[in-house]
């Protein structure tokens, strides 16, 4: 870790700029405009989809977050989808989370190196595999078979309060809650090897600190490595999230395709980037302008989100140089 | 760093009763999540080699794709492996020199100037854009003008690429000594004959490796060809222009035919698409393993 720090000191460009070839400045010229290529996507993809998005903006006003999508009857409201991509979102954080952190702690602190190599490995297949892969297998394979395991809890907890509503009728394979199994999945393994950064620069010391007072490998974990990395494992999982709500292939197979505002979460629903991937190519006029609208507020919370939780990690990696 | 073997120590001093007892479910409970994470990865590779291998033959790879209907062993994906051997390679071509120029930039003429710090921040901002964003941006400012294309395709694909190669190449120039490059200015060389001769070369291993796994990556995406390239049933080897197709796309198509031919040449296709990323993962282990001078 040590000589990935280490700085260099630019040559003062006072000392160059005299007598520097044409080829020298023509190649710092390239290399600035290639940095500046970043921003100028980022701009480019706000501006552009957002023109295409205008006449939806501009027929419904508010009402395009009114919760009625019927393209139609001419209605584009965005809520259903917006609430799908957030409750398949969190549905994924939930089972996602503690996974990743317990492989990542698993990694530090529990296996020797030469082993963690092979496990980092694995988990790193996860990511290979790719989306509409997931999504395959997830319609074909796993919907059937899961849909059966929601029928019948939803047959036991049927009337019961909170649980109820919650995981009662109606059940379908394809549904909020298969698409967030799914999406728990695809997420598992950046929310792994980013808080695994953040675990391993727990400084050796204060481990060392804490086992030399007694404390077991738990007390130690929630003694000195937790308070050390929350803040980037924090980030972590915002970054997941972000992930988890653009995830479009595998979220648009296996969610059931159906734009509805309901709390059971077995019952199929629709989100944000499926919904785009499976009417896009039939929409024109106002439809298809709702449908890129769709990808302009997607663009928005996903942008918002990433800016949080770079942030986040940063600030938490910058305390550590410091201390 | 020098890590003292942490579960060696926890063993010599382990106190008795409800500590210990606390201790042990937290280990196992790590297991554990790797197991919960071991279960559906080998469950989903399974599957795709179970079903997609008894589809797999030099026909299928080679063959038109057929109507939905007909059953699996008629017909293949040769239009789509073609499609998506041009695609990405196009991609590549566009994504990875702008992405190893910006890294350049970054780290040997930005330093730690306000505007390196802010491309290098929004380019890892970037990573987070969602790829169908992507596919609908390529769409209203090339496909609205110049119609479906591979090279749409390939333009919506490298601008996934280019943030993930800025990140891994930044990354791998950091690793190159100040030694170098100070012997090299101290012979009178200029800045970009240093960062061309010395500092890439020294560095390259690391940089291929990461942009193998960037195409890795970028060929098993699916949404941002959906509105960018379309499907077509026979090659298309023209790139540049009229529809085309890719394995991620025809897989996306067939996981939604209600048939079973149709769902059976999506295994078959997703065997193959599967294949790649991991011969190009695999690649990049080796190329890292033999050639990376400086790894962290």
């Amino acid at each position: 870790m040590s000589t990935a720090t280490q700085e260099h000191q630019a040559v003062p460009a006072s000392a160059l700029t005299e007598k520097r070839p044409l080829g020298d400045r023509t190649f710092q010229i390239l290399t600035l405009a290639a940095g500046l290529l970043v921003l100028v996507i980022l701009v480019l993809i706000a501006v552009s989809t957002s023109q295409q998005a205008s006449s939806w903006f501009s027929t419904e006003g508010l009402k395009i977050f009114s919760k009625t999508w019927d393209p139609a009857a001419n209605q584009f409201g965005a809520l259903p989808f917006i609430y799908g991509t957030v409750i398949t979102g969190v549905i994924a954080l939930v089972m996602a989370v503690p996974v990743s952190v317990g492989i990542a702690l698993l990694l530090t602190e529990v296996v020797p190196r030469r082993w963690a190599r092979p496990i980092v490995y694995v988990i790193d297949l996860l990511a290979v595999v790719p989306s509409v892969v997931w999504g395959l297998w997830g319609i074909l394979v796993f919907a059937p078979w899961i849909g059966r395991i929601y029928a019948s809890i939803a047959g036991g907890v049927n009337g019961v309060p909170v649980l109820g509503p919650l995981f009662g009728q109606p059940t379908s394979g394809a549904s909020f809650f298969t698409a967030g199994i799914i999406l728990a999945f695809m997420i598992t393994p950046i929310v792994t090897s980013l808080s695994r950064e953040v675990i391993a620069t727990v400084p050796a010391i204060d481990r060392e600190g804490a086992y030399a007072l007694g404390a077991t490998r738990l007390e130690m974990i929630r003694g000195a490595v937790w308070p050390h990395s929350q803040g980037g494992v924090v980030g972590a999982v915002l970054l997941g999230l972000g992930r988890a709500m653009g995830e479009t292939i595998a979220a648009a197979l296996v969610i059931g395709a159906s734009p509805t505002i309901t709390s059971h979460l077995f019952a199929p629903g629709y989100s944000m980037p499926s919904v785009i991937a499976n009417e896009f190519g039939e929409a024109t006029g106002v439809y298809r302008a709702a449908l890129i609208g769709l990808g302009v507020l997607l663009f928005v919370i996903t942008i918002i989100i990433n800016i949080i939780a770079r942030g986040v990690v940063e600030r938490s990696a910058r305390r550590k140089r410091g201390a | 760093m020098a890590t003292v073997s942490a579960g060696q120590q926890a063993d010599l001093g382990e106190p008795a009763g409800w500590r210990r007892t606390k201790n042990r479910i937290a280990t196992s409970l790590m297991w554990l999540s790797f197991v919960l994470v071991i279960i559906p990865l080998g469950f989903v590779l399974f599957t795709v080699i179970a079903k997609g291998a008894s589809v797999i033959s030099w026909q299928f790879l080679t063959s038109p794709i057929p109507p939905q209907v007909l059953p699996a062993n008629v017909g293949g994906i040769g239009p789509a492996i073609v499609g998506t051997i041009e695609i990405t390679a196009l991609a590549t071509v566009i994504a990875v020199p702008l992405g190893v120029l910006g890294a350049v930039y970054l780290n040997e003429y930005g330093g730690k100037n306000a505007l390196a710090r802010l491309i290098g921040f929004m380019s890892d901002v970037m990573t987070g854009v969602p790829s169908i964003v992507m596919g609908l941006f390529i769409f209203s400012i090339w496909v609205l003008h110049f119609g479906f294309s591979g090279l749409a395709g390939a333009l919506a694909l490298a601008c996934l690429m280019l943030p993930v190669v800025i990140r891994s190449t930044d990354e791998m120039l950091k690793l190159v000594p100040d030694a170098l490059r100070e012997g090299s200015y101290a012979l009178g060389a200029t800045k970009s004959r240093v960062t061309l001769t010395v500092v890439l070369p020294a560095a390259i291993g690391g940089i291929v490796s990461g942009a193998l796994l960037a195409v890795a990556r970028a060929a098993g995406e699916t949404a941002p060809l959906l509105f960018t390239i379309l499907t077509v049933s026979t090659v298309n080897a023209n790139v540049f222009s009229g529809a085309n197709t890719s394995l991620p796309s025809q897989i996306f198509v067939n996981a939604n035919s209600s048939f079973v031919g149709a769902q059976g040449r999506g295994w078959g296709a997703a065997l193959t698409l599967i294949a790649i990323a991991f011969i190009l993962m695999i690649a990049a282990r080796f190329i890292t393993a033999r050639f990376a001078r400086y790894t962290r």
